[in-house]
Formats: structure tokens, C-alpha cells, sequence
């Protein structure tokens, strides 16, 4: 995948001191469509047939313009973050750096499979977490073989199996905090170029946070780049130089966080 | 404010050819076909080990767990029987009506089953697929897979009722296995196929149930397909009719564990028919599917 075999593998810039980039964000625009919109008197069977006789669109299939017209470019090194309201974009934007969703218009290029480190990850609610974990690092690539060495490791990072052999049980007997913590230790479990974190580091007890503020450190450093969503400014202050603000889909900012996280707050207490 | 400051000896260029410059690719390209196939290769492991997983997990709440699904081919053969076999004594000819029921009922569920599952394969697990990269045929031939396991328990509650209904064990017995071969490569290809029209459009889900009905009627299940001749009269139509690929799956299976099951075409035809229906459904759902990779994500 990595035509910039001319480079050395972890080097920061190029040999006459041009920076690298790694993320290349396009005037990108993603229009996602979501079912079962609408309120309820719109979704009667009356209206549905009125509907169809007049031909109007479903009011219950909604067309979300979540990021619109977004250009920036992200270099090797950095570590991103992205602030906004809720609903501004945010998680999408880095769901489209992914290639999870498809940008509608424009285009996002990037090094390698930027990898999405999310505490969403879908996982069967029926299954152990164990079998979770199995099922979540084959789905990452990895082989049976590496499955079966790893698991006991993520199991054991998860901190799941602190209080009793949870590990052995079925996820839907788990506590929200620790889904996440077992969907963040499933997919921090490899090394990425580029690295998304979708809100990761606020779940779990301060013990767990601490934990996983090592292993995204621990990431940072093998990783090209990095990308943090996260509602609380502190944890972006601490961890990203480099700060980019989306408010309804449209860049507010980009530059460095002090100034961005300034403007931002500015922007918040003002409304 | 939009743009950032760009290293310098790349000032001036637009961001398409900075990328290009860097050996940057356009985040979630659609891979080659030979490249989409070799990735999903790879991935075989997970695919046997979810479709496991959903079985398992089906189950899971149940208190006789894996139990049900010996019990559920056996109580659908149960109730099928009661009323045609027993209620409204159909028999069509068929001097071991049970065993030709309970065949055509168990090959035809595994088809309407991939289906069902498979159209649903990608909406259905739209939040694993926006959070994690993988090949997204796995879904849908984990829908088979799924399906097939459940084929090759019924066919375990099949051999037992084959037996006591006084079926001699011969080794024409072993053709049922490449014709459950065809069917599954039938099966994936549909599921791939109906799977990317149930990601755009979601009513198709509603649609299923009536759609496999029809089939059903006209597959033979439950009666012999002969019977359509009596209004049938049109040859193109009769053609049709026998070029159904569910009844051609069923009848090599009956033909397969059955003495004297009554075929509505001939063995040899039967094959090859059922060779080009998978050949033809199978790469034919894969190409649909493959050709709008990227495009899951959306749902």
C-alpha cells in the first residue's frame, strides 16, 4: 500500500526537511441517509399512501449533510484535534478519513488504512467477551494464529476480568463502562499510520483512563498521525498541538490548539 | 482561515496532486477484483468464526442452547406433515411422502433462509461496518455459512427419518453432497446479490417473506410439480417451471436419498442445470456485490 518507499519507515520529514503528509482532506462533503426518521404523524399508513400517490420523498428517510466542503491536510507527527458542538461533524469527518463512509463529493486521501479506534464498535451483545475479542481482532486482519496469542492480552488491558471471570461472560451482562472498555482494548490492539480516536479516552474509570492514556501515548509514537474527537478541551489541550473546530459541517478553524480552543470558548459562552 | 500553511516546496500545489506526490491513496478505494478476492481470502477465518458466533449466539438465551436446532427442522417436518401428510392426505404418487416432504422442506429452507438473512446481511450490522475495516462480502457469506450449518443439522434429522421410513442406504447417498455444494455457491450468490439491493433499498426486507412463499409453491416442496401441467398448458411456461432452480436442487437431493422419487426432468439434465445456476448466480452476485464496496458504509 505505502508507495513512499523512499522514505524511512517512522522519519518525520523528508530528507530536505519537507514534511510528510499523511491525511489529505479534499473539499470533502458526506451526505449520509438515515431510515425511520420523522414524527409521528408522518408515519401513518394514510400518510405513507399520500405520499406515494404525490409523489413526495419519504419523510422518514432523511438526507444528514454532516460535513460540508472541509480542506485540510494532516502531516506525519501530528496529533489533531477536533473540536465542535454536538452534532458538528466531528465523528463523521474522521468516519470519512476512515473510509467508512464514502465522501459524497470531494475526496480524502491517506496513508495506509487509517484505523478508527472508537468505543462504538459493534459487538454481539450474546457472545463472552472473550469470543468478542477473538471476533473483533480477526476482523482487524489479524490471523487465528495471533488471535489466539493476543486475546488473553486485550482481555487482560480491558481490566474486564478484575472483578471475576467476566471475560467468560456474555457482554449483554456487562456495565456501559465496560463495553467500552473492552471495544477500546479490541481496537487499540494494533499499530496504524494514522490513527482516529472517536471520544475513547473519556470512558471507563480513572484507572482505565490512565491505562489507555499510556497505550494511545504508546500508539502516538508508532503512528504517522493522530486524530482525537473529544468533548472535553483539557484532554485535547494535553494531547494535540494542532487543532481543527467543525461547527455544523463547516471548519471553523484550524491551527494551533490554544488559539483554536480561545476562539472556540469565545464562540461557546457568547451563545 | 480554511487552509493551513503548506511545507513550502509543496506551496502551490492543490491537495490531489500533494497526494499523488506522496503516494497518498483515496480513503476507501474500491480494491481490484483479484485484489477484493485475495483480501477476502484472508479473511475466511473471521467469516467461519462469526457466522459460528451468530449461531451460538441465536441460541444463547434459549435454555436448550444448541438443542433447537436439531428441534426446529424436526417440528417444521412435524407440522408440514400433520396437514399434508396426514390431514389432507396428500401423497401425489409418492409411495415415502415423509421423506420426500421433509427433503424438499429442509433444501428449500436453506435457500429462503440465506435469503432472508442475507438481505439483511449489511443493514443489519451497519454499526460494525462504519467501525471496522473488512471485506464486506463477509457478511453476507456468513449468512450462508450460517445457513449451511443449519442445513448440515437438519440433514443429520433427514438421514434418521430417510432411515426409518425404510430408505435403503446406498452410495448414491454421497451425490448429496455436491448438490449441496451447488446450492450453497446458489445460495452466496444471492445472498451477495440480494444483500447490496437490501443495503439501498430497506423495504425489500418486507418483501422477502412473500417473495420466498411464491417460491416455495412452485418449487415442489410439497406436491410434485406435475400437477402445474393440468393448467399449465403454454411450453414456455412449463420450461420455466422446470428450470427453477430450487426445484432442480430439491430433486437432486430426493434423487440422491430417495429409491423411487419421481424427477420432473432427468438426472443428467438435473446437474448440469444446477452447475450453470450456481455458476451463473454465484459470480453474478459477487460482481454486483463487489462493484458497490464502498458504498456500504452509507447505509
Amino acid at each position: 500500500m505505502a508507495e513512499t518507499t523512499t522514505l524511512p519507515q517512522h522519519a518525520k520529514t523528508t530528507a530536505d526537511g519537507r514534511r510528510i503528509p499523511t491525511v489529505i482532506v479534499d473539499d470533502a462533503h458526506v451526505i449520509y441517509r438515515v431510515h425511520g426518521a420523522g414524527s409521528a404523524n408522518t408515519n401513518t399508513p394514510v400518510s405513507a399512501l399520500k405520499r406515494i400517490l404525490t409523489r413526495m420523498p419519504a419523510p422518514t428517510v432523511r438526507e444528514v449533510h454532516a460535513v460540508k466542503g472541509v480542506t485540510f491536510t494532516a502531516y506525519r507527527g501530528e496529533a489533531i484535534g477536533l473540536i465542535g458542538s454536538n452534532g458538528s461533524g466531528k465523528s463523521t469527518l474522521l468516519r470519512a478519513i476512515a473510509g467508512l463512509l464514502p465522501v459524497t463529493r470531494g475526496a480524502v486521501y491517506a496513508q495506509g488504512q487509517p484505523a478508527l479506534l472508537g468505543v462504538n464498535a459493534a459487538l454481539l451483545n450474546d457472545l463472552t467477551g472473550e469470543r468478542n475479542v477473538a471476533l473483533g481482532l480477526l476482523a482487524m486482519g489479524f490471523s487465528p494464529e495471533v488471535v489466539k496469542q493476543r486475546t488473553p492480552e486485550v482481555i487482560e488491558f480491558s481490566g474486564i476480568n478484575e472483578r471475576g471471570d467476566f471475560g467468560s461472560l456474555p457482554m449483554r451482562t456487562y456495565s456501559s463502562g465496560m463495553s467500552a472498555r473492552l471495544r477500546f482494548a479490541i481496537s487499540s490492539a494494533k499499530d496504524h499510520d494514522v490513527l482516529l480516536i472517536d471520544e475513547a479516552l473519556a470512558t471507563g474509570d480513572r484507572k482505565f483512563r490512565r491505562r489507555s492514556e499510556q497505550r494511545v501515548r504508546e500508539l502516538r509514537e508508532s503512528a504517522g498521525t493522530v486524530f482525537l474527537v473529544s468533548h472535553q478541551l483539557s484532554t485535547i489541550q494535553e494531547t494535540c498541538e494542532r487543532t481543527i473546530w467543525l461547527e455544523s459541517g463547516v471548519m471553523r478553524a484550524d491551527g494551533p490548539t490554544a488559539d483554536v480552543i480561545a476562539q472556540y470558548e469565545a464562540f461557546t459562552s457568547g451563545k | 482561515m480554511a487552509n493551513t500553511a503548506v511545507a513550502d516546496p509543496d506551496a502551490g500545489l492543490t491537495q490531489r496532486q500533494l497526494a499523488e506526490r506522496y503516494g497518498l491513496t483515496f480513503a476507501g478505494a474500491r480494491p481490484s477484483l483479484a485484489a477484493y478476492t485475495r483480501q477476502l481470502w484472508s479473511y475466511r477465518h473471521f467469516i467461519a468464526a462469526y457466522a459460528n458466533a451468530k449461531v451460538v449466539a441465536s441460541f444463547s438465551t434459549a435454555r436448550l442452547g444448541r438443542l433447537w436446532q436439531v428441534l426446529t427442522p424436526l417440528t417444521n417436518a412435524a407440522v408440514y406433515f400433520l396437514i399434508f401428510g396426514v390431514i389432507l392426505n396428500t401423497r401425489g404418487g409418492v409411495s415415502n411422502f415423509i421423506g420426500y416432504l421433509c427433503i424438499g422442506l429442509f433444501v428449500f429452507t436453506f435457500t429462503s433462509a440465506a435469503v432472508s438473512t442475507g438481505v439483511s446481511s449489511i443493514s443489519g450490522n451497519l454499526g460494525m461496518i462504519r467501525a471496522m475495516h473488512f471485506p464486506r462480502a463477509t457478511m453476507p457469506l456468513a449468512a450462508t455459512l450460517i445457513q449451511l450449518q443449519h442445513l448440515v443439522t437438519a440433514m443429520v434429522v433427514l438421514v434418521g427419518i430417510v432411515l426409518v421410513t425404510g430408505e435403503p442406504i446406498t452410495l448414491e447417498w454421497l451425490l448429496v453432497v455436491p448438490a449441496v455444494i451447488l446450492q450453497s455457491i446458489f445460495n452466496a450468490g444471492l445472498a451477495l446479490g440480494l444483500a447490496r439491493v437490501g443495503a439501498k433499498i430497506v423495504d425489500i426486507k418486507n418483501l422477502m417473506p412473500f417473495i420466498m412463499r411464491t417460491w416455495m409453491y412452485g418449487s415442489g416442496v410439497l406436491y410434485s410439480v406435475d400437477k402445474f401441467a393440468q393448467n399449465i398448458h403454454n411450453p414456455i411456461a412449463i420450461e420455466i417451471v422446470h428450470a427453477n432452480p430450487l426445484l432442480i436442487y430439491i430433486e437432486l437431493v430426493r434423487h440422491a436419498l430417495m429409491e423411487n422419487a419421481p424427477l420432473s426432468s432427468s438426472a443428467p439434465r438435473l446437474w448440469v442445470m444446477a452447475a450453470i445456476w450456481s455458476a451463473v448466480i454465484g459470480v453474478g452476485g459477487y460482481l454486483y456485490f463487489w462493484r458497490g464496496e464502498t458504498e456500504y458504509g452509507r447505509g
